[in-house]
């Protein structure tokens, strides 16, 4: 009988103890990890609760999260004459309207996917045959070529800036889409990140391909690119994220004609006006400015994962 | 149907000749096996032919057609790799229309979606080809499936069916058999040579198993460090291999070698056994007699000109059964082929005697080469066994 519970009951309690097993090392390491959440995941928070909240309660710190949500009387309003009490607004619909009325928002986030497009797009067509070519055809300073691409990619952009600027202008380029897309054409990182992938894409699948008769472009569209989807996705993710998230660039090529600015450069709408800091509009912005990249994060959530540790890897 | 000639072909990478003046001529029709250890330039020579490599000296001819400049699709030729090279991101149906719609179609008719509409009669056509091709195959079922779901057999069909479905002049075929199970391996061996046979085609195969080559092949040739040492039917190469190296290669278990030397009587004895006569003039010659292990016997008693070795290993395979004898007093192993009831009971450790069978060795002079025999009858000579 003893011996019957014993060995019915032993298999199920080492399960247990394996399933919630405690260990100072796992407890220290999510410890950490949920430490770096908060410090990355704080000035969000911040962003959307002002997002939402009244000038007041943004000033003296108090509503929560959400704010008491309580209308207040619209200074701007009031000083263009009208009566006091049509100039009362709920601060979530204030805040977000007025982002949209400031400024042409709308227009702004146009002009981002214009750019962000317009960018990857040409850099994918520049960096795909360039990767082919230093992966898998054999040339005289193949090796050469590799190094220069690799010393290009120590080279940061604000060292080259002011002599692409003068460029540009001398080209009458400044404040144009021109002026914001060309200079990002050639990506060296995406050549490099592509350049990788295709080395271990077996050689045997090109040359399957030239005996059916594909010329060497035609590989790249058909054969290649396919292949080469996840490390795309992974260079569209830091492709997408710097040119949507650039402030450096716009501000500088785009002097005057607000209807080109990308939404970076709309946040500096709400900097300095004459009524003071306006904050709960200012978060507004810029809460619709990050929600596309987080929406499509979400969306393709697994792909850019698998993406970036393929570009890890590799 | 036309021959293929390759005429004086060289390649170097670098400094490094990997093929010397190579000459052959591959039959309309015939399946042609080139064989050799790996690294001896069978697919540098493959590939010259199909045009992805170009030799550095050296032409290639299709036909009366001089081919050096041609590029690989319009030589007409068909290749099957050993990693299949299928494309992933197609269906096996995309993959094999892929050659014949690159071949058959113009640009407008390639583009995606219109192109289908605009060239209706080439696609049915096409169309037609493919599934006729994979009724051939067997692969009708997983025409819409991609490369990713197939099991390695099937994928190894599939990238037959592309070849074939274009009807090219001729089949070049690298190691496709290598990253396949054993069984399968086997089972396919026999489908390919029933496939050459119902084509007619020329197939060129490229492997680094003997046994492929002498079970398919019509003729093969035996490549080596950039040679190709022997050409000749799988018969020929087996028992009258010109080469050291080629009676090495080929054949497993590998041929006996023991050393020898050719006496004043013109044969070639090794110690005091008798193995051989050769032909007059070589007497003192330090050679090698080669014993394949089925030329080998076990003595009934005390024979002339027997050896003996003692056991090591002992391999059963059922219908044939090897003995490894370590010879000379461990100074050489032998493998002698017996049938497992012939041999009764001896364990590892006894002492063997075993005897040549008349008329089989093969002597090979210092140079390697093979030495041949004198036509002399046996009476002319004291013969032993
Ligand atoms: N593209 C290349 N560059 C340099 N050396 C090569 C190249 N291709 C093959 N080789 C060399 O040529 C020799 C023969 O190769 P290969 O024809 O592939 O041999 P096999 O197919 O008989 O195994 C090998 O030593 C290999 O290292
Ligand atoms: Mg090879």
């Amino acid at each position: 009988m003893t011996d019957m519970t014993l060995s019915s009951s032993a298999p199920s309690s080492t399960a247990r103890a394996d399933g919630y097993r405690f260990s100072v090392g796992e407890t220290l390491k999510h410890a950490v990890l949920i430490l770096g959440a908060l410090v990355v995941l704080l000035p969000f928070y911040v962003m959307v609760s002002y997002s939402l909240k009244s000038p007041a309660e943004i000033m003296q710190n108090t509503g929560g999260f959400f704010g008491a949500q309580e209308a207040f009387r619209d200074e701007y309003c009031v000083k263009l004459g009208k009566d006091v009490a049509d100039c009362m607004v709920t601060p979530v619909i204030y805040n977000y309207t007025t982002a949209f009325q400031k400024a042409p928002l709308l227009r702004y986030l146009l002009n981002g996917v214009i750019v962000t497009a317009s960018i990857f797009f040409i850099q994918v067509l520049v960096a795909l045959p360039c990767a082919y070519a230093l992966a898998k055809l054999r040339f005289w300073g193949r090796e050469a070529v590799f190094g220069l691409v690799l010393f290009c990619l120590l080279i940061p952009v604000h060292a080259i800036a002011l002599p692409l600027y003068i460029m540009l202008a001398k080209l009458g380029l400044t404040n144009t889409y021109a002026a914001l897309v060309i200079p990002w054409s050639i990506s060296v990182f995406g050549i490099f990140l592509m350049r990788q992938f295709f080395m271990t894409v077996p050689d045997d699948l090109i040359d399957a391909a030239r005996m059916d008769g594909m010329s060497e472009f035609s590989i790249i569209w058909n054969v290649m690119l396919p292949t080469a989807v996840p490390a795309l996705l992974a260079f569209a993710i830091f492709s997408v994220v710097a040119h949507w998230n650039d402030y450096f660039w716009p501000r500088i090529v785009i002097t005057g004609d607000r209807s080109l600015f990308t939404p970076p450069l709309g946040l500096r709408e709400f900097k300095g006006d004459a009524d003071g800091d306006n904050f709960g509009p200012m978060m507004a912005t810029a809460t619709i400015i990050v929600a596309p990249l987080i929406v499509a994060f979400l969306i393709a959530q697994r792909r850019f994962i698998e993406g970036i540790t393929l570009s890890g890897m590799k | 149907m036309s021959a293929i000639h390759l005429d004086s072909i060289r390649k170097s990478f670098g400094e490094t000749p990997v093929l010397k003046n190579i000459d052959l001529s591959i039959r309309a029709g015939e399946f042609l096996t080139l064989v050799g250890p790996s690294g001896c330039g069978k697919s540098t020579l493959l590939r010259i032919l199909a045009g992805l490599e170009a030799p550095s000296a050296g032409s290639v001819s299709i036909g009366d057609r001089v081919v050096n400049g041609v590029r690989p699709a319009n030589r007409n030729l068909a290749m099957v790799f050993q990693s299949y090279a299928l494309y992933p991101h197609l269906s096996i149906e995309d993959n094999m229309m892929t050659p014949l719609r690159l071949r058959d179609l113009s640009t407008a008719g390639r583009l995606p979606w219109i192109g289908p509409l605009l060239a209706r009669e080439k696609y049915r056509e096409m169309r037609r080809q493919v599934e006729e091709t994979a009724r051939v195959l067997r692969i009708e079922p997983l025409l819409q499936r991609k490369p990713g779901q197939l099991s390695g057999g099937q994928r190894q069909r599939a990238a037959l069916g592309r070849a074939m479905v274009r009807k090219p002049v001729a089949f070049l075929m690298d190691e496709p058999l290598s990253n396949l199970d054993a069984a399968l391996r086997i089972h396919m061996r026999s489908e390919l040579a029933e496939l050459h046979r119902s084509l007619k085609t020329t197939f060129v195969y490229v492997t680094h198993d003997q046994a492929e080559a002498l079970t398919m092949s019509d003729r093969m040739a035996v490549m080596m460090d950039g040679d190709i040492l022997q050409l000749g039917a799988p018969d020929e190469i087996y028992n009258n291999p010109q080469d050291i190296r080629v009676a090495e290669f080929v054949g497993a278990p590998k041929i006996n070698l023991l050393p020898g030397v050719i006496d004043s009587a013109g044969q070639a004895r090794c110690g005091d056994v008798v193995l051989s006569r050769v032909g007059v003039g070589a007497a003192s010659e330090k050679v090698t007699i080669g014993l394949r292990p089925e030329h080998l016997e076990l003595a009934g008693g005390d024979e002339k000109g027997s050896l003996t070795g003692r056991l090591v290993h002992r391999e059963n395979l059922g219908a044939d059964l090897y003995l490894h004898l370590s010879v000379q007093d461990g100074a050489h192993r032998m493998v002698v082929r017996t049938a497992p009831h012939e041999i009764g009971r001896v364990s590892i450790g006894d002492d063997v005697r075993f005897v040549r069978k008349r008329g089989e060795a093969m002597v090979f002079g210092a140079d390697g080469k093979r030495i041949r025999l004198s036509e002399t009858p046996a009476a002319a000579v004291p013969e032993v066994a």
